[in-house]
């Protein structure tokens, strides 16, 4: 067997070995594509934001329908989404500089207010004086709200799972920090979004 | 440094061989070969459709199929053909197998997202199109207009928004992969400005994608929640806004038309000065132009709904926007002339393609400027003008240029070369086919045939059987290219590594190219376009500081 002989042969039933191999030899892009989704993510919220606009301004609602909501449940809300980014900041810090216990601790505060917002929200949902379907305010502030609930939920989904990750030989430390790190990104997308909703939506 | 891997590891669970383009591989040119292909079959299905559509048109009543069989076969032939072949081919298609190898890497930024990406088009094309046969497809058009994609049969409208919102996804995972490759990926040493033309056009491409598909599916999501759920998002019965459906759909859709047409110029831009011998003309306009028409394609989508309710002074923003986006267009094309000029030029099947799609474009833009004016688009909208316009961007414009990439780069993708004669034979019945079914719908639309119904007015009858007749010669020219492409696989003349003696660095390795893309480090290639110049005498151990044709240097 000559040498070029086994390289052929090598390369040709290693492919996705070597094509793997090749892959690690690269820097982490990750990160960078998962910004690059958040971008498109971003641009659906804002083709449902320039919707909403355009209907109110040049949409009339059926006469005793209103634009008006109540302000104390939301604004609650949004103080407990922003206290969450910091308390994910704090987590990854954390994370950094090694100190897992605090870094997971920070974690599940984060969770937990996530999940205090969307307890929030179904109450709001439920205290409602209108439908899904009563009128064009109210659907779309149900998808406005409910897109955007659905994007906490998969946050504290993967909160959730970063925190399992983050224990005693997990995928996550602070040598292996990405799980964290993009789940923490996407938090804090998804906090500002919930800025510029609750601009438009409730105060407005 | 293959030969290192131990022997027990090189039993894998991936299927080798052909069996590979069947699998779930990483592997960037198996992906691009599996966008390609699963791309032909589906034009071929959207061809057939559209010889339905011919053939229906070819007499004045509605005899060949039912009216509402004519409205599913039309919404299924513009959502096969977009969908399913112009977007997948010309992005994932060469975009996954060529991007790589510019920018000097082994594989995609993301090779898993990317797999996943390609294996969302099958599922959606068998929904798509299995609607059809099970439930009814959607009637509405590939625009999905409401209130008429609300009070058609809602199970085939739902069907098709599920195997759209699919394809967008596909398309955005596909843009996020090229971005992060165009400009994370690149070879060390090697400059943005340094990039074979098609890097670029694909970056501009994938912005759009990113950036305008979303708000797509968002809006789906919505007009879906309208059959669905009954809100009234679109429906006007209940306060909704058609209008708005009309702006967030078309935010999407006039990019669009960049998304199918940049990466054609990009490709051109790769053949052109290769079978010219001169290298590319203008290179930083050329940039410059790609990135102009990226940020002006997203602020013109209103110009395809000036018969709307538009309010004037969005009527006026919106023709001088699009009126500019002819300068940048315009700079492509004379740069690609002055690539031609003077040039020692080889009129194979790729260069007449190549060749036949400056002229295609050229016209169907002057009839797009046209459009672009309110007076004259207010006439002509929703007719047959716009069918004939449309179709020389796409058609005339892509597509030939698909045909010219296929003659171009088939080599590299087999090692076999095609048949000449019968690429041209494939040239010339296309070439014909393409002006004899289109040219004439500009006439039928001037003279108020309205689209998308199955009946017209008797007077139009004779240009209708001339425009069928057309369809007829297009749908025969695919049988010399089916056959070439199969049997060439097998018995085509060997090609070599480098047929065209071409610069770019695709051609810098062995064909097909082993799976790691070269064996060692990849070439730095600083000229991509360095023909006709005293030392392209094509050193390319120069160009790359490493003999390259040397047994070593191949699989």
């Amino acid at each position: 067997m000559t040498s070029i002989a086994t390289s052929t042969s090598a390369s040709a039933s290693t492919g996705e070995a070597v094509v793997a191999e090749a892959h690690g030899e690269h820097a982490d892009l990750r990160l960078f594509g998962l910004a690059t989704f958040l971008v498109a993510d971003g641009m659906t919220f804002a083709g449902f934001f320039a919707a909403y606009l355009t209907f109110r301004a040049v949409n009339p609602l059926p006469a005793g329908s209103t634009y008006e909501l109540e302000l104390l449940l939301p604004s609650i809300n949004t103080v407990l989404l922003l206290v969450s980014s910091y308390t994910f900041h704090r987590s990854g810090r954390n994370l950094l500089l090694g100190r897992m216990g605090p870094c997971r601790a920070w974690l599940l505060l984060t969770a937990g207010l996530g999940a205090a917002f969307l307890a929030g929200q179904m109450v709001e949902y439920f205290s409602l004086p209108f439908g899904l379907t009563d009128n064009l305010f109210a659907s779309t502030f149900y998808a406005l709200t409910g897109f955007h609930g659905l994007h906490v939920t998969l946050g504290v989904i993967c909160i959730l799972l970063v925190w399992v990750q983050t224990r005693q030989g997990g995928r996550v430390s602070s040598g292996a920090p990405f799980g964290l790190e993009a789940a923490e990104l996407y938090w804090h997308f998804v906090d500002g979004i919930w800025v510029i909703l609750y601009g438009i939506l409730y105060l407005l | 440094m293959t030969v290192a891997s131990p022997n027990d590891f090189q039993e894998s669970l991936q299927p080798q061989g052909w069996l590979r383009y069947f699998s779930f591989s990483l592997d960037h040119k198996v992906i691009g070969l599996q966008y390609l292909v699963t791309g032909f079959i589906f034009y071929f299905i959207g061809g057939a459709l559209a010889g339905v559509i011919r053939a229906e048109l070819a007499s004045p009543i509605s005899d060949f199929v039912g009216r509402e069989t004519y409205n599913e076969v039309l919404t299924l032939h513009g959502t096969v053909m977009i969908f399913l072949w112009i977007v997948p081919v010309v992005n994932g298609g060469f975009g996954n197998y060529l991007i790589p190898f510019y920018v000097g890497a082994r594989d995609m930024a993301f090779p898993r997202l990317n797999a996943v990406a390609f294996w969302m088009i099958p599922p959606a094309g068998i929904l798509l199109i299995g609607s059809y046969f099970i439930t009814g497809s959607a009637q509405s058009g590939w625009t999905a207009y409401p209130p008429l994609s609300i009070t058609t049969p809602a199970l085939g409208q739902v069907v098709w928004i599920v195997s759209v919102l699919l394809l967008g996804g596909s398309s955005i995972f596909g843009g996020i992969n090229f971005i992060a490759t165009i400009l994370k990926l690149r070879r060390p040493g090697l400059k943005l400005m340094q990039l074979p033309m098609y890097c670029w056009a694909m970056l501009g491409t994938s912005i759009l994608v990113v950036l305008s598909t979303p708000v797509l599916a968002g809006t789906l999501l919505l007009l879906s929640f309208d059959i669905v759920a009954h809100t009234g998002f679109f429906n006007p019965a209940m306060g909704g806004n058609v209008v708005v459906y009309q702006h967030l759909f078309w935010f999407y859709s006039h990019p669009a038309v960049y998304i199918m047409v940049l990466p054609a110029f990009g490709l051109v831009s790769e053949i052109l000065p290769i079978h010219s011998r001169k290298p590319l003309f203008g290179y930083t306009t050329m940039v410059y132009s790609i990135m102009a028409i990226v940020v002006l394609g997203l602020v013109v989508w209103a110009h395809h709904m000036f018969t709307s309710g538009t309010p004037p002074w969005m009527r006026l923003f919106f023709t001088i926007a699009t009126s500019f986006i002819a300068v940048p267009t315009g700079i492509k094309f004379f740069n690609w002339l002055a690539t031609l000029w003077g040039g020692k030029l080889a009129l194979n099947s790729a260069m007449l393609f190549s060749c036949a799609f400056i002229v295609n474009f050229v016209f169907g833009g002057i009839t797009g400027v046209a459009l672009a004016q309110v007076p004259f688009d207010i006439h002509v909208h929703d007719t047959y003008f716009v069918v004939g316009h449309f179709h020389y961007i796409v058609y005339g414009g892509t597509v030939f240029v698909i045909f010219a990439s296929i003659y171009h780069w088939y080599p590299k993708f087999t090692g076999r070369m095609l048949n000449e004669d019968l690429g041209r034979l494939h040239f010339l019945l296309t070439f014909i086919g393409f002006n004899l079914c289109f040219a004439p719908q500009h006439w039928l639309g001037l003279n108020g045939m309205p689209r998308r119904v199955a009946e017209y007015d008797p007077s139009f009858t004779t240009l209708n059987q001339i425009s069928s007749v057309g369809a007829l010669l297009m749908a025969i020219s695919s049988l010399p290219f089916l056959y070439n492409v199969l049997v060439s696989a097998f018995r085509g003349r060997v090609a070599g590594d480098n047929p065209w003696n071409a610069l770019t660095p695709e051609w810098l390795t062995s064909s097909p190219p082993p799976v790691e893309n070269w064996v060692g480090e990849a070439p730095l290639v600083e000229h991509p376009y360095g023909y006709g110049v005293p030392e392209d005498t094509l050193s390319v151990a120069a160009a790359t500081g490493r003999d390259l044709w040397s047994g070593a240097g191949r699989r």
